[in-house]
């Protein structure tokens, strides 16, 4: 208080007449798109994955040699680390007030799920072109 | 409003002091769940990306989702997913205009809880099987 600088504007004055983000519920949508496209592709990746855990290296081999589980798959880890890191980015950007920690964590989330969205990807694909 | 006296004003309760109502503890469950579940979809790349490199790397990891920590790791990553999932179609019908009236908000939860441990034993079955 006391020689402290009181700012009189509101909140609002300051943003006014600086336009949108042009992005408007568009995150909010695709987030939605991303959970109706996981809830089928969940359940048909889950069940086998789940079976071919310590069947060993052949038995996984075998699955993602079959080109419907390969699309499953693929489609799955798609879709998985897109919502993941569209929930991520929220959580973010609610909890983290600093500036710079928040800009390095969103950085972070982008890169994290995309390299395991294509190393998971990549893995998939080799096993199907390779088969067994 | 001009930034006076912010730092003194009383503050609105925080969670220590909150009564446990189902309606925000499943909200932020909805959180922890999607985040946790991290955990399980990076073990899941490494199982598959070990898979494509050969026998030994797929072995080590195979071995550790198939040991009793990597099993209890996957158990909880599926109760989080079938929360996760089920809270989600939730959220899905009250983003359509659905089950606003606090009774439903009410019903619908304890179907969640109760529908979780269902499908997350279902599922547990059927990787069983």
């Amino acid at each position: 208080m006391g020689s402290e600088k009181v700012r009189m504007t509101t909140p609002a004055n300051i943003v006014v007449g600086l336009g949108s983000a042009k992005e408007g519920v568009g995150h909010w949508w695709m987030q939605r798109v991303s959970s109706i496209a996981l809830m089928p592709l969940t359940l048909l990746f889950v069940v086998p994955f789940g079976q071919t855990i310590g069947d060993g290296y052949e038995a996984v081999r075998a699955l993602y040699a079959q080109p419907l589980h390969a699309l499953i798959a693929i489609l799955f880890i798609l879709t998985n680390f897109w919502h993941l890191a569209q929930g991520l980015q929220v959580v973010i950007e609610d909890y983290v007030e600093h500036k710079g920690a928040r800009t390095l964590m969103l950085l972070g989330n982008t890169m994290f799920c995309g390299l395991c969205a294509v190393a998971g990807v990549f893995a998939v694909a080799k096993l199907a072109f390779v088969g067994v | 409003m001009p930034n006076v006296n912010r730092g003194s004003r009383p503050l609105s309760p925080h969670l220590s002091i909150y009564a446990y109502q189902i309606t925000w503890v499943l909200s932020i469950l909805h959180r922890a769940t999607g985040c946790a579940l991290l955990v399980g979809v990076v073990l899941v790349v490494w199982w598959l990306f070990a898979a494509a490199t050969g026998p030994d790397a797929f072995a080590v990891a195979d071995n550790f989702l198939s040991s009793w920590l990597g099993g209890f790791v996957l158990l909880g990553s599926l109760f989080a997913l079938s929360y996760h999932f089920l809270n989600g179609v939730r959220h899905l019908f009250w983003d359509a205009g659905y089950g606003f009236e606090i009774r439903n908000v009410t019903l619908s939860g304890w179907a969640v809880v109760i529908g979780s441990f269902v499908m997350t034993g279902g599922l547990w079955l059927l990787a069983l099987l």
